[in-house]
């Protein structure tokens, strides 16, 4: 199935214009290295543009391990790596020209985030699925321990969930009151073998979150209102006794015609050929790296 | 030579006595526990500071990655459960999370071994040294008896870097002194000998005390050496000792595959290569039956250290 993709035309300073440079970045590092994996990438491109560019309070010229007094994220499917590493890049961290030497021998940016090539704006190893909640729990244990009212947010793919140690984190999280975290679930329906709901059907995912014990909110990942909106909504509702899960519904692909409406992305890169298919979709509105 | 007996007790006692000290010490020391609070000996850090001590129930993986989250504030989890669910049970949370992460979490394993007992095989893991000794960034240690295990869960609390600590539930004679100072990564050489080095961690420690009388009795000078830390192996302490003895005997509540004496036999076949026998469990599932029963049956008793150590001897060039 082929969509017709709105060319994102915004100017430079605006989220949308941001997203549009990220999604640049994305494709070209994995189509670089014949590696990688664009499609949940570019799903998630839109929501951490919004969260690095807008939500959280951090620090991105002086990272700090321990991230007192910021807010704190952590990636907990580690495979959409590309979109992170260029938010990163682009919100300050580390020099933009970094992202050239993804996946290759020697770079700071693995194939899956690490934390041993002390790349700034990492403080978790991910790939291996399902520990990112428990992580971002602890932390945020940690945080109310030391009186520091920022708060903790973690992003999880919907196939991750099919993980039993994410349920184990879940009713821990409501069982002990830990209300300084917003887990944002990336429902884009797709994992490496097909459909969620034909790999492994996740079942009402709304009402396991509510009978789990957490606030459970809905947004469209694709539109900065909706996002900002919901972001909002979800801060509000830190500090009252719950922690706090966004149900965030995306396309996998988003913003390369190909690429969406299927599965088949997820882990496979674009040749020269549809590389550039891919970057004449995306505006270059901050320059390539 | 005499070995002053000064008490019996079990090594996970020490374990809880340390955490408790470590709790009034240091306010960055944070305890986390599966649902085995009584058995770990936590109750006393847990009542001492509740506000530091997180239960997290029946959910080891969930354990492991809250503890790793914990280091990023700057605190130093203690997670505390049986061997087995500190180790197969949670093996990619705390490879991912914990080693290649290189957070400052303190993995404290009690039940280790043959002499967790009637329980059975189950929950008797003879694997967790080798799991844990392969993972870069992780030290082991597997201290001897309730002083040394006190002295080693304090001593890791000021070392910056993921920690396995394994220790045990049966009352075992203490032979420590309360005042010695645990230094991580360097061995204990107990008694000086000429004919044979033993190289023994845990209770096969006190084991191997106990074989030194019937050793001497038949003329045999034996060197023991505590190896308290697998890993860094003081590979200084076993180079020196087998220069004079030229045969090791290597003692283990663990097995053969994996454990002390395979992480010993590395350095003796790279640097000097001489007779190695080992007491260890050779690649069997245990059973139920009391801690004693059961190192009897699977030869990592006192006579099983004496007969290796008769073995090692007749091996050696002449």
């Amino acid at each position: 199935m082929t969509r017709k993709v709105q060319l994102f035309s915004m100017e430079n300073t605006t989220l949308a214009g941001i997203a549009s440079q990220v999604r640049r970045d994305i494709v070209r590092m994995v189509s670089a290295v014949n590696s990688g994996h664009p499609g949940g990438s570019l799903g998630c491109t839109d929501f951490l543009t919004y969260l690095y560019f807008e939500q959280m309070q951090h620090n991105a010229n002086d990272f700090q391990m321990d991230g007192k007094n910021e807010d704190l994220f952590f990636l907990s499917n580690g495979h959409i790596s590309p979109v992170w590493y260029s938010v990163l890049a682009r919100a300050g961290y580390f020099p933009v020209a970094e992202l050239g030497t993804f996946r290759k021998l020697g770079t700071r940016l693995q194939g899956h985030p690490s934390t041993d090539k002390n790349l700034p704006g990492i403080r978790m190893a991910s790939g291996s699925l399902g520990q990112g909640l428990s992580v971002g729990i602890g932390a945020a244990q940690i945080k109310k321990l030391n009186q520091d009212p920022t708060l903790v947010y973690t992003l999880h793919g919907d196939g991750e969930l099919q993980e039993g140690q994410i349920w184990e984190a879940a009713m821990y999280a409501a069982a002990n009151k830990v209300d300084n975290i917003i887990a944002t679930i990336d429902a884009n329906g797709r994992q490496i073998d097909g459909d969620v709901d034909e790999v492994l059907s996740l079942g009402d995912l709304n009402q396991k979150w509510l009978a789990f014990g957490w606030e459970v909110l809905h947004m469209d990942g694709h539109h900065f209102d909706s996002i900002r909106h919901t972001m909002q909504q979800a801060k509000s509702l830190t500090g009252k006794g719950k922690p706090v899960v966004i149900i965030m519904k995306t396309e996998m692909g988003q913003g390369v015609d190909y690429m969406m409406g299927s599965h088949k992305w997820h882990g496979v890169a674009p040749n020269a050929e549809q590389l550039q298919a891919a970057l004449d979709q995306l505006e270059e509105t901050h320059g390539d790296y | 030579m005499e070995f002053e007996v000064l008490g019996n007790k079990d090594t996970r006692s020490g374990f809880g006595e340390g955490l408790a000290e470590l709790g009034q010490q240091n306010p960055d020391v944070v305890a986390l526990c599966a649902d085995l609070t009584g058995s770990l000996k936590m109750d006393a850090f847990q009542k001492s500071h509740p506000d530091r001590f997180f239960q997290a129930g029946i959910a080891e993986a969930n354990m492991i990655g809250l503890a790793a989250g914990m280091t990023i504030g700057g605190k130093i989890p203690f997670t505390g459960t049986f061997a087995n669910f500190s180790t197969g049970r949670v093996y990619d949370q705390i490879r991912q999370s914990v080693a290649y992460s290189k957070k400052n979490v303190k993995i404290c394993a009690s039940h280790a071994g043959l002499t967790l007992g009637e329980d059975g095989a189950t929950h008797q893991v003879l694997e967790d040294i080798g799991m844990m000794r392969m993972l870069p960034n992780m030290t082991v240690i597997v201290p001897a008896d309730f002083n040394q295990t006190k002295q080693a869960t304090i001593a890791i609390a000021a070392h910056d870097g993921p920690v396995y600590l394994r220790f045990g539930r049966p009352v075992m004679p203490i032979f420590v002194k309360p005042d010695a100072e645990f230094i991580i990564g360097k061995a204990d050489v107990l008694t000086e000998g000429t004919d044979v080095t033993i190289i023994a961690c845990g209770h096969m420690v006190w084991k191997s005390i106990e074989a030194l009388k019937t050793l001497h009795e038949m003329g045999i000078s034996a060197e023991l050496i505590n190896m308290h830390t697998i890993k860094p192996l003081d590979e200084a302490a076993i180079l020196k000792s087998v220069a004079k003895t030229r045969c090791v005997v290597t003692a283990e509540e663990h097995m053969m595959n994996g454990g002390l004496g395979e992480a010993v036999s590395q350095v003796l076949s790279r640097k000097h290569p001489v007779p190695q026998e080992y007491v260890a469990v050779n690649d069997t599932f245990g059973e139920s039956g009391t801690p004693m029963e059961l190192m009897t049956k699977y030869h990592i008793d006192t006579p099983d250290v004496v007969a290796a150590v008769q073995r090692a001897i007749a091996r050696k060039v002449k």
